[in-house]
């Protein structure tokens, strides 16, 4: 183990794992079987007795003021019940994911922000006689005109679209550090790099629509099951906006068909029919169109980037100077978060002695923009590694070598004073370097091929909860009672990745029992304790500690029993495997599980267990030190290895190798899963994927037209499980959902100017870009034989 | 007054879905998705998109893989509808099915019913595909977790293992229940 940092609560790690350990195997999700027998219950396939069909109506204008709303024709409409329309109780109570910026409302009303935002709602008894009646509904609106280019949106303004925003313009968050002196860095380097970047909006494209039921109960409680990744937080708007106590309120997730990031906000569509099942006394679902899906949105930022850096003779990086100018859309979202991100997760995995980055999140009439998978760090990431890789050019070095001469060392801490402990760095790269054969293939490939490297660096778990409380961030329950089964009560969200999963694994390992006794009941807030959701790669790391915490609480009181029943003493057992205690230094002594639980069942009953994570106090002092702090950081290496159609820009990715330092592989086939899934959400925005706009029209908003990669798209890809056991994970784990996405897109530009020799700083790298660059090239380049031959 | 989506008369259809004959009472203009979602109560397969355009809906009819989104209802009329629920028998999953879950083909599992669907037509026309000959079957069918990686993994898994299923000494695929 390569740390000396003190764990505030160390927990077992994997070299002492059971004999027969599920962890660092390949295993099924646990739920994997109603997911492939059809039986799996998502939001859709809900449906309860008397249930209303709510439709919201959209606005029509990018920017204006609400002058009315006439029902008209709606309430004609056979099967219209309620409608929910402007100045109706709860419909203007703000809420928002952070408590820092709270700005949405079930309605927005008097101002429409953005075409798509929701004004009113009918509801129904059936969803087309929903349809219909939204479509009956007139909205008449005072136009304004709309804030479209982030630019327009730093000026000042008379009518700003936000109440809060900066000093009469429409900035929503304004982030300015320095580290060093940059100045310095910059007037004394031997090389720099860098330029203007710029990136379009990404959008999660989940399978599964957005959808909700809220139901009011008989006493007077409100239900919502909502497709969400964060209980909580729907939990804590859903009070605020129906001016009810949170124990009045339930909030229960199903099967969530994918997110992201994309279901991480409170949104008001659930404000909106907890509102109605409140007017009507039934139950109101809501299910959102694809399109809808698009413009409720919330993905990944347009950014504008701008960014150069420094280094030496000796090729060591001497100061980073970055700007970003942040379009955040209509509302803010986590967008404060975001404006951090962009500048203080580029502080790794390289060593940097001076640093400055200014940051700049505006509002503007279009969809919002939020948390999407790799939250802040993709843009900039892009931006940082395409200008080393220019950078190592006028050096002369390796791109591989001038990474690893300034990687960051495990156990340091960063100038912006991240703290670093466990670091596979150095090894991501030696094991891409020597996989890929990168030696024999960089710069010597033909016109048309090309290999590059991408790094990153990421979260494992935001350290700051989003609320200060001291509230641990993550509580797991155990139960167990006669029947021998595991009961595993959590709110970490599982939406896919596999965290119901990974909680089975911990507390079967912490007990010593086969992962088949466990149950997870990981969805109801009335009987599963507080874990705030799957955001900012924390489920693994932090409701994972506090799963084998609860579960060594049981173990400890099943090893009690062992003792009774041998009069051997208590701390001496440890599991034997096939689910027995065996003494550690007397191995004929072995008390069976079912003997075990059998004695410390009688004269007390169930055993119950609890497990808590609370992250370490980290940081410095200064502003918006909390950005960016995690217990610890995952690392990453990935080449990839393509050809471009000098013809058509067409580029065909044809290998990956991808290195991850995961800490600990708990399941294999999960993070190889994730990884490779991060890949192609990466190419997606790399190449193809980018939200269109005609004015303040979503030009795209279907997935005909916003093209993911299909399977015919999708590289080879090899992964590279690196597991530098992290001393404060849970069994070593680290996070492995997020940080694999952002490294793929310098990787592909990188191979891209390998293989043409043109740098595309505007993404997706579409065929016309890449076009674009390789004739704008040519243009210049005759441009400069006409010079030069005219000299000659 | 207009014609509304509640006054819209509805007719008598004929369905085998699964094996079983069904007498539904159908719009017009209700699609074989909603028909074998509302009225048919098989909710295994999912509307993703509503337009064809992501694979999540689809279907057999008569053993051809097809969009339920994009089929009226009434075009299935006395044919062999086969869902995802219509796959597995009572005590045991297929194949592929068993390769799916243990190739890690599912995340969310939103997209599994659609893929599966056309996956199995594909086993049934080509017991041995290439993974090129895969790629191209489940072109059509979007999945945003996996990459499709597993998923073509778990495709070509099965097919290995029903042509081990054909030979002699083939032992069955064991219970789900056996396999967490």
């Amino acid at each position: 183990m390569r740390d000396g940092s003190a764990s505030p609560d160390p927990v077992r790690m994997s070299q002492e794992l059971t004999p027969d350990t599920t962890i660092g195997q390949r295993l099924p999700l646990v739920d994997s079987w109603e997911k492939v027998s059809g039986r799996g219950v998502y939001i859709e396939d809900m449906r309860f007795p008397n249930m209303l069909h709510a439709r919201m109506v959209r606005a029509s204008v990018a920017h204006g003021l609400v002058r009315r709303v006439d029902l008209g024709t709606a309430r004609r409409v056979p099967g219209f019940v309620a409608a929910l329309v402007p100045g109706e109780r709860g419909t203007d109570i703000h809420f928002g994911v952070l408590p820092i910026s709270e700005d949405e409302t079930a309605l927005s009303a008097p101002r429409v922000l953005y075409q798509g935002d929701i004004v009113a709602a009918v509801a129904c008894e059936d969803e087309l006689a929903a349809r219909d009646a939204a479509l009956a509904v007139r909205v008449e609106y005072e136009e304004r005109a709309p804030v479209l280019r982030p630019k327009d949106a730093l000026q000042e303004t008379s009518d700003p679209l936000h109440a809060r925003s900066v000093g009469g313009t429409n900035i929503h968050k304004t982030v300015d550090q320095a580290f060093g002196d940059v100045e310095r860095a910059f007037a004394e380097a031997h090389a720099q790099a860098g330029g203007e970047f710029r990136f379009h909006g990404v959008n999660h494209a989940f399978t599964e629509p957005i959808g909700c039921i809220a139901v009011p109960e008989p006493d007077g409680r409100m239900t919502l099951y909502s497709a969400t990744q964060v209980p909580h937080y729907v939990h804590l708007a859903l009070a605020k906006v129906l001016e009810m106590p949170l124990h009045r309120i339930r909030v229960v997730k199903p099967l969530v068909g994918g997110g992201f990031g994309g279901k991480s906000d409170p949104f008001p569509h659930e404000m909106v029919a907890a509102l109605l099942a409140r007017k009507t006394g039934r139950p109101v679902k809501v299910i959102f169109d694809r399109e809808e899906v698009f413009l409720n949105n919330h993905g990944r930022h347009p950014t504008a980037y701008r960014l150069q850096v420094a280094a030496d003779r000796e090729g060591r990086l001497t100061g980073l100077d970055a700007h970003a100018l942040i379009d955040g859309g209509a509302w803010a979202s986590f967008g404060v978060v975001t404006t951090y991100y962009n500048g203080v997760l580029s502080q790794g995995p390289y060593r940097l002695p001076a640093f400055r980055y200014g940051g700049r999140r505006v509002y503007t009439n279009k969809p919002p923009s939020g948390a999407m998978r790799g939250h802040g760090a993709v843009n900039a990431r892009f931006a940082l590694e395409t200008s080393l890789d220019e950078l190592a050019e006028q050096l002369g070095t390796d791109p591989f070598d001038l990474r690893a001469q300034n990687a960051l060392p495990p156990n340091t801490v960063t100038l912006n004073h991240l703290r670093i402990t466990s670091n596979g760095f150095l090894e991501c790269l030696e094991r891409v370097r020597s996989a890929s054969e990168w030696d024999r293939k960089f710069r010597r490939l033909p016109y048309g091929r090309g290999i590059g490297l991408g790094c990153g660096f990421y979260i494992s778990g935001s350290a700051l909860p989003i609320h200060r409380t001291r509230t641990p961030q993550s509580t797991v329950h155990v139960k167990i009672d006669v029947d021998g089964g595991v009961t595993i009560h959590s709110m970490a969200a599982d939406i896919g990745q596999g965290s119901d999963t990974m909680l089975a694994q911990c507390v079967a390992e912490a007990i010593g029992v086969r992962m088949l006794r466990c149950r997870v009941l990981a969805k109801d807030t009335d009987t599963a304790p507080l874990d705030l959701g799957s955001y900012s790669s924390r489920v693994t790391f932090m409701a994972g500690n506090a799963a084998l915490r609860a579960g060594e609480v049981i173990r400890r009181k099943l090893t009690h029993a062992c003792a009774r029943l041998t009069g051997r003493r208590a701390e001496d057992f440890v599991p034997g495997g096939d689910e027995t205690y065996v003494h550690r230094d007397e191995p004929s002594i072995r008390v069976r599980y079912d003997d075990a639980l059998a004695e410390a069942l009688a004269d007390n009953g169930a055993l119950i267990a609890k497990g808590v994570y609370r992250a370490p106090k980290l940081g410095g002092g200064h502003k918006g030190s909390g950005a960016g702090l995690s217990p610890t950081y995952s690392y990453q290496a990935f080449v990839a290895e393509l050809e471009v159609d000098a013809e058509t820009g067409f580029v065909k990715v044809e290998k990956v190798w991808a290195a991850h330092d995961v800490g600990k592989a708990l399941n294999v086939t999960a993070v190889e899963g994730q990884i490779e899934g991060s890949i192609h959400m990466g190419l997606g925005q790399a190449l193809s994927e980018e939200m269109r706009y005609g004015g303040g029209q979503l030009l795209n908003g279907s997935l005909l037209d916003y093209k993911i990669p299909t399977p015919l798209e999708m590289p080879e890809v090899e992964v590279h499980i690196v597991e530098s056991n992290d001393p404060e994970g849970p069994l070593g784990a680290k996070e492995c959902g997020e940080g694999a996405l952002a490294p793929i897109l310098p990787a592909v530009a990188n191979a891209i100017y390998d293989a043409v020799g043109v740098r595309l700083r505007e993404v997706p790298m579409t065929p016309e870009r890449v076009l674009a660059a390789l004739e704008d090239r040519s243009r210049r380049e005759r441009r400069a034989g006409v010079a030069a031959g005219k000299s000659a | 007054m207009q014609q509304t989506p509640l006054s819209r008369p509805r007719k008598a259809l004929h369905l085998r879905v699964n094996g079983h004959d069904r007498e539904v009472y159908v719009r017009d203009a209700d699609t074989l998705l909603d028909v074998l979602r509302e009225a048919v109560g098989l909710t295994g397969t999912k509307r993703g998109c509503d337009l064809g355009t992501c694979g999540c809906c689809a279907v057999q009819i008569d053993g051809r893989p097809v969009l339920s989104c994009l089929t009226l209802a009434a075009e299935a009329q006395d044919a062999e509808i086969t869902t995802v629920e219509g796959l597995a028998g009572p005590e045991r999953f297929t194949p592929l099915q068993q390769a799916w879950a243990e190739a890690g083909a599912s995340q969310c599992g939103f997209c599994t019913a659609g893929f599966l669907m056309t996956a199995d037509a594909l086993l049934r026309e080509h017991p041995a595909p290439s993974r090129e000959q895969i790629k191209a079957a489940v072109s059509g069918n979007l999945c945003r977790c996996t990459g499709f990686i597993k998923i073509v993994d778990a495709i070509a898994r099965s097919a290995a293992a029903q042509h081990a299923l054909r030979s002699p000494c083939a032992t069955a695929a064991p219970a789900p229940t056996q396999c967490a």
